[in-house]
């Protein structure tokens, strides 16, 4: 359902409808254009599935000296691309799932978010790290993590997570045009989702938010493949006089707190729907700046909706029960504006029920992964 | 690197050696007035490795080291007034105040950086030897490490990438035995360590670390083999830390190494062996000996007075250079 998605981009006169692995790999192709010092590297870069179809055809066009496979050595090769990146490249690599990073923490953390604050800016780490999070058909405990929270802890990362089409290429320009190591988050599920997506190369800037409907009652700050849910959630609650404001974050870190204290000064309300764990986690990040600068907006204690704190169970029949939906949004925003959950409630809440399993992203989906 | 009139080249090893252990006493005898506050690894006894491999290397070859590094910053021409300042914590360091000892960059001098976690910079002097390829730079890239970075995966993750791209990068593996109090016997088993570069595919060199002509040798070849395309090269160098693992002092006391084993290589002091070939070949006089120290006190002791009479950094800078302004 999710991917049947065609929410609409900003018109610009020449654009076209894609999907998000189409305006990820035009992003690389244009950045691979328009610098020769910009490089492709990861585990199936090259290979047939060309990661989801984002690096498809990268290397018949770049080369196999800028777009390459890679040794499965995350943390040496995440240190290569930063003393590559030093040296006057501009790497981006690929995990194809965010649960490989974690190899690669020491380099990220040690090396890449502080070269340039340690050695007093003489030297910068222009580096991008493409992360996918997987979902659904049983990636189970080790391929399902939505690790955004981890990497925003660390001063000198910036985090990105873009949702449609059109942020996932102009952000991607960005953050490959940024002079700063840059986690550039992927929900699996975002790569299906379509969208109008301007030609040519164009850069979104990082760290701004954007809102992406309008409402009064309530504000709906939600993070990569949750803003998707959340829109849908917004339709149902219009049904039930309830104008949702839906907020897509698209950066974690820098967080665009004003733009959400903006829209809370209008709407009194705050849900906060991320892809990650509720504890110590980016919602709850956000809803403590949201109250520490904007209390008195404020009138009724803000809520989230997130995964719980279990590790992803394998199983499809936990997938309902696991990962939160527009439904989980819809209700837990009613709450939030004082509407008990009555009859009228659970006709619009049941008509936002999946028509897919939960476990896949649409009907077409056959796996394997 | 300041060079006397009075030195010939001949002497320039020795002076090199000389230079960064006087600056080191000199560091080790002020750290107790409190005002280094860092920690700080000293490379006492072990500058020939230094002074060797830098010795082979152009100006504009890069150099990355890791904790133990003020040698090979000092060896690679590293400026040492802004290390001292760096030291002190103060804002003309060669990291404004935010490195300390464990992290030096000159890279005017091509010291292109040194930071403290074992293994961290293995994988950045890779890259910086794949850019180098990549931009037809010619730029050969010399590495230090000690023994206890072969217990680090990421090194096999480096030297595995380096042969498979034949990348222009030197290995510089300095054994001296100990990771901190730790015995090479107790953290790996019996197997040469050149052994396990060799099956990575790295062309090696074994030898004594402490003879700096055999290390400059050893060195120049392996940088011209890596400079003509013949792929990543690696030499392990036997040395010996004078001084306790992390501050100025001698811990002999503590009885973690054998006193046997620490006279046997006190008695093959770098510095002491390259005055005895100079002497041997008539090309060192007593009184070119004592103008050569007399020379580096009187620069080290400019350096420290410029370094602690330049200021502290100032509060407000605290927030600079974590991203591109």
């Amino acid at each position: 359902m999710p991917s049947k998605s065609s929410l609409k981009a900003e018109q610009t006169t020449n654009s076209r409808e894609q999907s998000g692995a189409e305006a990820l790999n035009d992003a690389l192709a244009l950045c691979l254009e328009r610098d020769p010092s910009t490089l492709l590297i990861g585990e199936g870069v090259p290979d047939p599935m060309g990661i989801f179809g984002t690096t498809t055809g990268l290397r018949d066009r770049f080369g196999a000296e800028r777009v390459l496979d890679m040794p499965l050595s995350e943390n040496g090769l995440t240190g290569i691309c930063i003393g590559a990146a030093i040296s006057g490249l501009r790497p981006i690599m690929v995990h194809q799932r965010i649960d490989f990073a974690l190899l690669a923490m020491d380099q990220l953390v040690n090396n890449a978010a502080k070269w340039r604050y340690m050695f007093a800016g003489q030297a910068s780490v222009p580096l991008v790290v493409r992360c996918i999070v997987g979902r659904g058909w049983g990636q189970g405990p080790q391929h399902a993590q939505s690790l955004q929270s981890l990497f925003a802890h660390i001063p000198g990362l910036k985090v990105v997570m873009p949702v449609f089409p059109d942020d996932a290429k102009g952000m991607l320009c960005a953050a490959v045009a940024d002079d700063d190591p840059v986690i550039f988050i992927e929900h699996r599920w975002i790569h299906p989702v379509r969208g109008e997506v301007p030609d040519g190369y164009f850069e979104t800037p990082l760290g701004k938010a954007r809102v992406r409907r309008e409402g009064r009652h309530i504000t709906i700050a939600a993070f990569s493949f949750m803003t998707i849910e959340a829109l849908h959630a917004a339709r149902a609650l219009a049904n039930l006089g309830i104008e949702a404001e839906v907020i897509d974050m698209r950066s974690v870190s820098p967080l665009d707190v004003p733009t959400v204290l903006r829209s809370v000064a209008k709407t009194g309300h705050l849900l906060v729907a991320d892809t990650g764990h509720q504890s110590f986690g980016v919602a709850g990040e956000l809803i403590s700046r949201v109250v520490r600068q904007g209390f008195d907006h404020l009138t009724a204690a803000p809520v989230s909706v997130t995964l719980p704190d279990l590790p992803c169970p394998t199983s499809h029949v936990w997938a309902a029960h696991y990962y939160p939906t527009a439904v989980d949004i819809a209700e837990q925003a009613l709450r939030q504006c004082g509407i008990s959950i009555g009859e009228a409630e659970h006709r619009e809440l049941e008509k936002l029920l999946p028509t897919t399993p939960p476990d896949i992203p649409n009907p077409d989906y056959r796996g394997p992964f | 690197m300041p060079e006397t009139t009075s030195n010939t080249n001949e002497h320039a090893l020795l002076r090199r050696m000389l230079r960064i252990r006087r600056i080191e006493e000199a560091l080790a005898k002020r750290y107790a007035e409190q005002e280094m506050r860092c920690p700080m690894h000293l490379c006492i006894g072990q500058e020939a490795t230094a002074v060797g491999v830098t010795a082979a290397l152009k100006k504009d070859d890069h150099v990355f080291s890791g904790h133990r590094a003020h040698g090979h910053y000092l060896a690679k021409g590293g400026d040492l007034t802004r290390m001292i300042a760096e030291l002190y914590g103060r804002v003309t360091g060669c990291c404004e105040g935010r490195g300390g000892s464990m992290h030096l960059i000159d890279q005017a001098a091509g010291f292109m950086g040194s930071t403290p976690i074992v293994g961290g910079t293995v994988p950045v002097a890779v890259g910086a030897a794949w850019a180098s390829t990549l931009r037809n730079e010619g730029r050969v890239i010399a590495l230090f490490f000690g023994d206890g970075c072969f217990e680090e995966g990421v090194l096999h993750e480096s030297m595995n990438f380096a042969a498979l791209h034949q990348l222009p990068i030197l290995f510089v593996c300095e054994n001296n035995d100990y990771a901190v109090y730790t015995a090479l016997g107790d953290r790996q088993p019996q197997r040469p360590i050149h052994g396990i570069a060799a099956a990575h595919g790295l062309q090696t060199s074994n030898l004594d670390g402490n003879d700096v002509r055999a290390v400059q040798t050893a060195a120049a070849e392996a940088t011209q083999r890596a400079r003509s395309g013949e792929g990543p090269q690696f030499l392990e160098l036997h040395t010996w830390r004078w001084r306790e693992h992390c501050g100025p002092d001698i811990d002999d006391q503590l009885g973690y190494r054998s006193p046997e084993a620490q006279a046997a290589w006190l008695a093959r002091c770098p510095i002491q062996r390259e005055q005895e070939h100079l002497r041997g070949q008539k090309l060192l006089t007593e009184t070119e000996l004592h103008n050569m120290e007399r020379n580096i006190q009187q620069e080290i002791d400019i350096a420290f007075d410029t370094a602690i009479s330049a200021p502290l950094p100032p509060v407000e800078n605290m927030h600079r250079h974590l991203h591109a302004q």
